[in-house]
Formats: C-alpha cells, sequence, structure tokens
C-alpha cells in the first residue's frame, strides 16, 4: 500500500430496503490519518454507510475495501477483529457492568481459566488514562455521564486496536467543554494514522475538526473534498441540499399580546430558586444555559412530568394544575421532549400513528372511536408539511433516519391548536435545510399567537430566532435579554458559572 | 433516496404478516380435513370450536396486556373461581342473576387489584399475577371446600348448553368478545393507547396517554373476561370446579405468540390472535382424533409455539 492509497474505501456501495434505496453506488476513500466529514440531509444514507461498515447491515451490492483488502463483515465482532470500530449515538455498553469489564467485555484477561482482575484493572486503566479519564475502572458504566460513557466506547475501541473509527453524531448530546475534549482526542488518533470517519449536521465542526468531506444526497454521492481550504459554507450547504440557503432563521418582529404564559416562582427538584418569568402570546422566548444549568428540570417541573413543589402556571389568564402532561396538554400546553428516543417516538408503531398520538383525543366520534379519515389526512398534511422522508404514513417510525424520527414528533404537536409550545432541543439531529424550515413554522405558529418557549444549547440558534433570552446557570435564572442586548458575549457572560472568566 | 415500486420480495413480507397465520390455519384445515379421519363433520368441528371457545375469551383480554408490555398468569384461577363462586352463589340464593353478578363483580375486583398493584405501585405484572394467580386458586378451594359445585338451577346451563342456529352459545359469546375486543384495539383510542403504551411507556405518558388509567382498565376487563369464561364452562360442565383451567394462561399466551403479539408490548393484531386461538385447537383436535397419547401433546404443542415463534424472528431478519 503506498501512502496515498484510502486506508478505507466504499466502492459502488448499494443499500435497499424494502421501498428505499438508502445508498445507490456511493464510492469514495479516506486516508489514514485524517478526518473525514460525512454530511447530508437526514435520510441521505450516513447512518446506513456507517452501520455497513460496523458489519451491522450487509449491502446489497458493492464494497468496502479496508487496508488494501476488499473486505465484507458479517457482524461487528469482526469488524472490530479487523480493526474498525465505529462509535454510534446510542452507545453500546452494558450499564450494570464495571467500566473495566466493559473494556474488556468478550476478552478478559485470564489466569489459570479464572479471571484475573488485577490485569483487568490494570490495563483498563491505561486505556482510560489514553483517552484522558481519570474514572475508576471499578465504576458501574450506568452511573457515567453520557460524555464518558463516549469517552469508554473511544478507549474500549482503542483496546482493540482500531485502526479505522466513524463517530456517527457523537456531540449532540455533549456540552460545548465536553465537545472539546473529544475533538481533542480524535485529533489525537488522526496524529497516530487513524483514519476517522465523522457524521455530523454542525457546519462548525466541518470546519474546525475535519481534513477532508464527502457529501451524500438521496443515498448518491454528490462531492468529495480531499482538502476543505477553500471550500465555502454556502458550497457545502449548496450541495447537501442542492439549493442555495439564506436568512436561516426567518426571523421578523412580530405583535406580541399579554397574557400567554405566565410562571410565578416555579420551584422544584434541579433548581436551586423559584424561577419565574413570562412568555406573551405570539412570542418566541429562547432559554440557553450550558448542560446542567436546569434548563430540562425548568421544563419538565412546567409540563407536569415532575411535580413541583411549588409555583403557579397560568395560560391566557387561566391557573393551571400541572400534575401530568396530560392535564398541560389539556390546557394547551405541548412538550417536546429532549431524548427522542426514550421519550419521544414509539418505535414499534408507524409514523402516522406516532404523529396522531396526542391530537387523535380532539377528534373521536362519539367520544371514544378514532376517526381515522381525519388521521390519515392529518398525517399526510404533517408529513407534507415537515418534509419527513418516509416510503409511507404506514412505515414503522423505528425504521426513519434519525432525523426524520424527530421531525415526526415535532409533527405530533404541530397537529393541534397550542397555546404554549415547549420545545427542548428541538432540531438536534436536524440537518441545516430541514432547520430552516422548522424555524419558519415556529415563526409561522408565534406569529398566529402561540407562545413558544424553546430550549437549545446551540447558541446560534437560541439568538437567530428568539424575540427574548433567558440565560440558566446552576438552577437559576441569571440574565433576561432582550433580542438587541443579546449577544454572544452577554449570553455567556451570564452562562458561565460565577465567578469564571469569559 | 429513492423511493421505488415496492419489490416483490417486501410484498411477500407484507402479505406474510397481515394474514401469515390465517394461510398457516388454512393449510393445516386442508391438511387435516383430507388427512384425518371424522375431522371435517359437523359434531367434529362444532366440538372444536367448544374446546376453544375458553381460550379464545380469555386471548382477547390477553391480547392486551400483552400489547401494553404486561403479562397476566392469573386468568387460570380466575375461571376456576368464577364458576365455583357463581354456582356456590347459585345455590345459596336460587337466582342465577346473583350467582353470575358475584361471579363477574369479584373477577373485575381481582382484575383491579392486580392493576392497582402493577400499574400504580410499579411491582412486576409477571411477580403480582404469580402471586395472585395463587392467592385465587386458593379461594376457590376454599370457597368450594375442595369439591366440584353442582349448580342446581337449570336455567344457568342455558348458558352452556343450548345452541342458536346450530351454534353452541359459547362459540357465539366467543364471537362476540372477538368482535367487541377487536373493535376495541382497532377502532378506540383505548386501544390505540394501549398499544403506545406497550411501544414505548414514557413517550405515550409525554404524549398524554393516561398510562396508569389504561393499566388498570385493561387488567380489570382481563379479570372480568375471565370471570365470565369461567361461567360459560361452568355452565357446560353443569358445576363449578376449583381446579379447572391449570396452565390456561400459559395456553392463552402461546395463541396470543402465535397470533404474533409482540411479548415486548405495542404489536397486536386480533385476526392473528383468532388464528392462534384456532390452531392451538385444531392441531389438539386433531391429535385427539389420531388417538395421540396425551404426552406426545404437550410435546407437539410445545414444538407448535417454538416454530411460530421462530418463524416470526426469520420474518424479522428479513
Ligand atoms: N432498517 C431499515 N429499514 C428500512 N429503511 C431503513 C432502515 N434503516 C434506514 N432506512 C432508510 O434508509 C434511509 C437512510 O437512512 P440513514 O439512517 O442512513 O440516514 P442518515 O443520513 O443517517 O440521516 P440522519 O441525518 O437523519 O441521521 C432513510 O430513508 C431510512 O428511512
Ligand atoms: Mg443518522
Amino acid at each position: 500500500m503506498t501512502r496515498a492509497d484510502p486506508a478505507l474505501s466504499f466502492e459502488a456501495l448499494t443499500m435497499e430496503f424494502p421501498g428505499v434505496r438508502a445508498l445507490d453506488q456511493v464510492s469514495f476513500g479516506v486516508r489514514g490519518g485524517s478526518i473525514h466529514a460525512l454530511m447530508g440531509e437526514n435520510g441521505a444514507g450516513k447512518s446506513t454507510l456507517l452501520k455497513i461498515l460496523s458489519g451491522a447491515y450487509h449491502p446489497t451490492a458493492g464494497s468496502l475495501r479496508h487496508g488494501g483488502v476488499s473486505k465484507r463483515f458479517t457482524s461487528t465482532a469482526e469488524a472490530l477483529r479487523a480493526g474498525v470500530a465505529v462509535i454510534y449515538q446510542e452507545l453500546h455498553l452494558v450499564p450494570e457492568m464495571t467500566v473495566a469489564e466493559n473494556l474488556f467485555l468478550g476478552r478478559f484477561p485470564r489466569h489459570l481459566g479464572f479471571l484475573d482482575r488485577g490485569t483487568l484493572r490494570k490495563e483498563a486503566e491505561l486505556l482510560l488514562r489514553r483517552v484522558g479519564q481519570d474514572i475508576s475502572p471499578d465504576t458501574r458504566v450506568g452511573r457515567l455521564s453520557l460524555a464518558q460513557r463516549q469517552m469508554v466506547e473511544i478507549a474500549k475501541a482503542l483496546g482493540r486496536g482500531a485502526r479505522t473509527m466513524a463517530f456517527d453524531e457523537p456531540t449532540s448530546s455533549l456540552s460545548a467543554r465536553e465537545t472539546g475534549r473529544l475533538f481533542e482526542i480524535i485529533r489525537e488518533l488522526r496524529d497516530q494514522g487513524t483514519a476517522i470517519l465523522y457524521v455530523t449536521h454542525r457546519m462548525e465542526e466541518v470546519y474546525d475538526l475535519c481534513d477532508a468531506a464527502t457529501v451524500l444526497r438521496d443515498g448518491k454521492h454528490v462531492v468529495t473534498h480531499e482538502v476543505l481550504t477553500g471550500v465555502t459554507r454556502d458550497a457545502l450547504v449548496k450541495s447537501m441540499v442542492g439549493r442555495e440557503l439564506t436568512n436561516v432563521y426567518h426571523y421578523r418582529p412580530r405583535p406580541h399580546a399579554p397574557g400567554g404564559l405566565e410562571v410565578r416562582g416555579l420551584f422544584g427538584p434541579g433548581l436551586r430558586v423559584p424561577v419565574t418569568f413570562a412568555v406573551a402570546r405570539g412570542e418566541i422566548v429562547g432559554f440557553f444555559g450550558l448542560v446542567g444549568a436546569g434548563r430540562t428540570e425548568l421544563l419538565r417541573l412546567l409540563c407536569g412530568v415532575v411535580p413541583p413543589v411549588s409555583g403557579e402556571v397560568r395560560i391566557h389568564g387561566t391557573t393551571l394544575v400541572v400534575d401530568s402532561p396530560r392535564a398541560a396538554i389539556c390546557a394547551g400546553l405541548v412538550f417536546c421532549p429532549e431524548d427522542r428516543k426514550k421519550e419521544g417516538i414509539i418505535g414499534v408503531r408507524s409514523v402516522a400513528e406516532n404523529i396522531n398520538l396526542s391530537a387523535r383525543r380532539e377528534h373521536l366520534r362519539a367520544g371514544a372511536f378514532i376517526d381515522s379519515g381525519w388521521e390519515t389526512r392529518n398525517a399526510a398534511t404533517q408529513i407534507e408539511r415537515l418534509g419527513v422522508r418516509t416510503a409511507s404514513a404506514d412505515t414503522l417510525i423505528g425504521l426513519l433516519s434519525g432525523g426524520n424520527q424527530q421531525k415526526a414528533i415535532l409533527a405530533r404537536w404541530l397537529s393541534e391548536p397550542v397555546r404554549v409550545l415547549v420545545l427542548d432541543e428541538p432540531t438536534r439531529g436536524i440537518d441545516v435545510g430541514a432547520k430552516s424550515e422548522i424555524y419558519g413554522l415556529i415563526h409561522d405558529l408565534a406569529a398566529a399567537g402561540t407562545s413558544v418557549v424553546m430550549v437549545s444549547s446551540e447558541l446560534p440558534e437560541v439568538l437567530g430566532i428568539a424575540d427574548r433570552v433567558y440565560v440558566m446557570r446552576e438552577g437559576l435564572v441569571s440574565a433576561e435579554l432582550s433580542r438587541p442586548k443579546a449577544t454572544p458575549e452577554a449570553v455567556m457572560r451570564a452562562a458561565l458559572p460565577a465567578g469564571a472568566a469569559v | 433516496m429513492i423511493f421505488r415500486s415496492v419489490s416483490s420480495s417486501s410484498r411477500l413480507v407484507r402479505i406474510w404478516d397481515s394474514a401469515g397465520m390465517l394461510l398457516v390455519l388454512a393449510g393445516l384445515f386442508l391438511v387435516c380435513s383430507l388427512f384425518v379421519d371424522n375431522f371435517l363433520t359437523v359434531t367434529n368441528l362444532r366440538g372444536l370450536a367448544l374446546a376453544v371457545a375458553t381460550i379464545g375469551m380469555v386471548a382477547c383480554t390477553m391480547m392486551f396486556c400483552l400489547a401494553a408490555g404486561d403479562f397476566d398468569l392469573s386468568v387460570g384461577s380466575i375461571v376456576a373461581f368464577g364458576g365455583v363462586l357463581g354456582a356456590t352463589v347459585m345455590n345459596a340464593t336460587g337466582s342465577v342473576t346473583l350467582g353470575v353478578a358475584a361471579a363477574l363483580v369479584s373477577g373485575a375486583l381481582i382484575g383491579f387489584f392486580n392493576g392497582v398493584v402493577v400499574a400504580r405501585l410499579g411491582v412486576n405484572a409477571l411477580i403480582t399475577t404469580l402471586a395472585s394467580m395463587q392467592v385465587v386458586r386458593g379461594l376457590g378451594f376454599i370457597v368450594s371446600d375442595g369439591r366440584a359445585v353442582g349448580v342446581r338451577t337449570d336455567a344457568f346451563f342455558a348458558l352452556g348448553n343450548t345452541a342458536w342456529l346450530g351454534v353452541p352459545v359459547p362459540v357465539w359469546l366467543t364471537a362476540a368478545c372477538f368482535v367487541i375486543f377487536g373493535g376495541l384495539l382497532n377502532q378506540t383510542v383505548f386501544g390505540r393507547d394501549t398499544l403506545a403504551i406497550g411501544g414505548n411507556k414514557e413517550a405515550a405518558h409525554l404524549a398524554g396517554v393516561p398510562v396508569i388509567r389504561v393499566k388498570i382498565t385493561l387488567f380489570t376487563l382481563q379479570g372480568l373476561v375471565a370471570a365470565f369464561a369461567g361461567l360459560v364452562l361452568a355452565a357446560r360442565m353443569t358445576s363449578g370446579q376449583p381446579n379447572t383451567s391449570q396452565g390456561l394462561e400459559l395456553e392463552v399466551i402461546s395463541a396470543c405468540v402465535l397470533g404474533g403479539v409482540s411479548l415486548s408490548g405495542g404489536v397486536a393484531r386480533i385476526g392473528a390472535v383468532i388464528a392462534g386461538v384456532l390452531i392451538m385447537g385444531l392441531v389438539q383436535n386433531a391429535m385427539n382424533l389420531m388417538n395421540i397419547a396425551p404426552f406426545y401433546q404437550y410435546v407437539a404443542r410445545g414444538c407448535i409455539l417454538l416454530g411460530a415463534v421462530l418463524l416470526d424472528r426469520l420474518k424479522q431478519r428479513g
């Protein structure tokens, strides 16, 4: 193998699912010692490509070359043995086992046939040090944070001598600091000669981290940039979505009317002091804070998921007894949760069923019977409106790509007339084009009088769409900034822990 | 990506999905008609239908329990208890109505209790109903003093031993259960909520599904229907028997699984469950006609269940 040869290459890779061709003759190469971005709209086929790489799926046609040899992995274990590791978004560790046990799962060091705990600990510590983690190898994985688990997963791959690694949207639930740490490690891996394939929807990450980039669209290879210098952001976006994208946030000032959502002295688990705030009718309010600032906790109290200790919530002037999500929904306050897989989708049911789950209660016949005509129409309308890519409304939602699942969950809440729309990280995993459409929809809803509360860890997104920004830090609201005053500097200053310098 | 017209292989998968068990049933029926003596006679088919009546009724509500991701092991005991209690009350009061009411109310109460413990107290359904299975079996023995309770009111036997349009009443009642619970599953919010809960309880809760209420309701229905099935069985046997229907819960769950109900919840179809019930009955009936010893019948039933589940796995792999 000469230096110029790619360490990993795909040759005319095609993958068909019933009714969908997820990959269509995709060919490109990834050099050793480089970080290669893989980009494309939701459903473009990125995760499918990674699953073929890891041996989880078998391609319909085409092949994979690794280290100059044509390979066809039949299982993840086989891919790992060949030095290929894929780090998925949903991590594959056993939460009940310790870090050390997870690291050596399936190949425990033995001494005279017995598990050699001493060696296990020592080797685990070595691996953890390589990813810069000082977690004890005896901690149970279930107690680690998501970022720490990701590091353990990377350490596990290193322990098996992975020479090629792929990451599927690894930063989507990490804090800024954790992301920084992850990048350091990925760069170290690159410098040691590892070939890295990196899937992301975030443009900044592509320019920050990656050396090369490949764009997929509708399962087809669009372009591979071997170097990114000179490739503009707009050009990349255009090759992804197939059109120019201007004014992503669609911001325009709207008239506000008082009496939307009023929250007084809301207090409960995860908050340090009672929180008071208001959102007028037609207003979009953003909540920004670093991970752990208490934003999600506040929303869960607001929407009746966790019973508050004290406080009052009024919607359009009426006091609401928030004791369950159901009560909140009945009062016109809906909550789109952050963790799509755990709290959003019902994977074994169809897209239509998932969309109609809540709103169908407003369209019953004789108080108990489903109006199937309305349900079919609503599902079709919403799929169209949000651009959900699915073979049909009857496809199981679990088979859609991550971003399309997210759109279907948003569609659930756009199916009913709402007074207050509460969104927790609504655009996580959604591609740039679809993001822009969703921002547009949020603005339309606000223009029609809905009060919108949006939590996001992405500062540009919050600043781009909100009329007003509340900043949270360590379980309290540390600042309230109107749109003109909400500069990145001001927001960050309020978001950082007291005493920390910007 | 490209959405092509659905390819022929996936069309096969779809047909199998919606009608697979019905096809198996039709095939089995054809084979039995051709090769098993006395199978295709009115008397035998009537006997077959009667034999699956109890399983059929209970399978309707078991389908709901499984669809919600739960279990109910207490149904066999409730069937026995319902029959015994009904018979005892009828004998004591001389009133059929009172006997039937007592059995139904207590069945529903046992189910309600199961539901509260499972849904509100959060105890595992397997454990909860394993306990109530034994408690209720014991209650049946206590009420009857361990002996069969012969019913002295002839009017009660109409429920089990009469026929309408040539079809025995228990079979009509089972058919009615299929229609009612099929409708409940497919046409009502309650049915859809049940499936949503089984699919992802947390997501259903956040989407405004009254999870606890739905679960308690479906356990209560399960108790009610099991007690009703017990009454029908007692009417056929003209007595309430405390040790009847042992192991019924497993047969019912087997029939549901044969009918493609997912044990992890979220997936259930009434048509397939009916087919599952009939397949179980048909195989048993054919084995009886062929004079296969009961010992071997157990083995055969176990194999069929395993076969169905394996087939299902194969189908999922595609
Ligand atoms: N197991 C499957 N069965 C059927 N269709 C599937 C399956 N897995 C993926 N697909 C389909 O293949 C297409 C590509 O999906 P994939 O998950 O690769 O997209 P993606 O590029 O990762 O998108 P996202 O950015 O939303 O994560 C989608 O249309 C999806 O519905
Ligand atoms: Mg993906």
